[in-house]
């Protein structure tokens, strides 16, 4: 049957972790264990002084960043290998599509309403 | 030219050989299917990107009415994040038992994912509801409207993953872990996974950001 060889030359799927199986259980706890200390570290940041105040929004963003990026590891197994190289380029078109729009937006709309007529 | 039957082809064959890179034959189909699940995702990503985009420019815009600030209970959202967030752990251990043919556990996974999607949006419907209740609701300001769309838009991803979830344990107890029904749960599991991504954006830009504006 093909099943037997499949896994053994294929390319990676996202969110498979095929070519380690013993690991797996150990992952999903280490991804959850760090997703919960960042999560932590996000509310405590931004409900605290511990961070220089106007830094706050910042240091939530970086943040985020992190966490967002154990969960593409450590739960959708999005590895640097060779494998998941079709998965990377799909992530990366899309990551650049969401940063065209977000910072895109803000800046425009901040530029108009920096050049707006004051209303008083 | 000799034709080698899939099954006769070495293990050894290098990995530059390897289907879907040109050598080998096409990619499986399992391989394709969940490439063009992560496809669907990732523009379901640029979707959740403008509704970003509309709050992050409208967030100032409260008309007079109700800031985040005075709005948002951070316990709730707290409680809120760690609900989907374990559901996204029972869901990978759920994904897991599937593949190594373990029905039992899958269920008991399944079930544990289901319960803690279904608290995390309890938590959010009942805020919106008490939010509404306030008269602050989704027409009190440009702020509001785009928090209901933003945080509206994942509560409902959240609410149809949680139907295609009861749809996926019926077929898994009907047809057991047959190859298509763990190709459906390796989609569900990218959904979901994908939906706790969504929410460190919501809860650091909404929530966190939102309350120590």
């Amino acid at each position: 049957m093909t099943d037997t060889y499949e896994h053994l030359f294929d390319d990676r799927t996202p969110g498979v972790e095929e070519h380690e199986p013993t690991a797996s259980y150990l992952s999903y706890t280490v991804g959850l264990a760090l997703a919960i200390l960042a999560t932590i570290a996000s509310f405590v940041v931004s409900q605290t002084d511990l961070l220089w105040p106007p830094g706050i929004p910042v240091g939530l963003i970086v943040l985020a960043f992190a966490q967002i990026g154990v969960h593409l590891v450590f739960f959708l197994h999005l590895g640097s290998g060779a494998d998941s190289t079709n998965n990377i380029l799909a992530l990366a078109f899309g990551m650049l599509i969401v940063f065209l729009v977000i910072t895109g937006s803000i800046w425009i709309i901040a530029n108009l309403n920096s050049n707006m007529m004051s209303m008083q | 030219m000799t034709i080698v039957a899939i099954d006769r082809l070495p293990t050894s064959v290098p990995t530059e050989l390897a289907r879907g890179r040109g050598g080998g034959g096409p990619a499986s189909k399992r391989v394709v299917v969940a490439y063009g699940f992560w496809i669907f995702i990732l523009s379901d990503m640029v979707m959740f990107s403008a509704l970003f985009a509309a709050y992050a420019v409208l967030r100032d815009n409260t008309a007079g009415g109700p800031t985040g600030a005075e709005l948002f209970n951070l316990r709730n959202v707290f409680i809120e994040t760690m609900c989907l967030l374990f559901s996204s752990y029972t869901c990978g251990l759920g994904a897991l038992s599937a593949e190594r043919r373990q029905p039992g556990r899958f269920l008991i996974f399944a079930v544990l994912t289901f319960v803690l999607g279904a608290a995390f949006l309890f938590i959010e419907v009942s805020e919106f509801a008490r939010m509404v209740e306030k008269g602050a609701g989704p027409s009190r300001s440009a702020f509001l409207s785009a928090f209901f769309t933003l945080v509206g838009t994942h509560g409902i991803h959240v609410a149809s993953g949680l139907v295609a979830l009861i749809y996926l344990g019926g077929q898994m107890i009907a047809n057991g872990l047959r190859a298509a029904v763990l190709r459906r749960l390796l989609c569900w599991s990218l959904f979901w996974h994908a939906l706790d991504i969504v929410w460190v954006g919501v809860f650091t830009l909404v929530y966190l950001m939102g309350d120590w504006h």
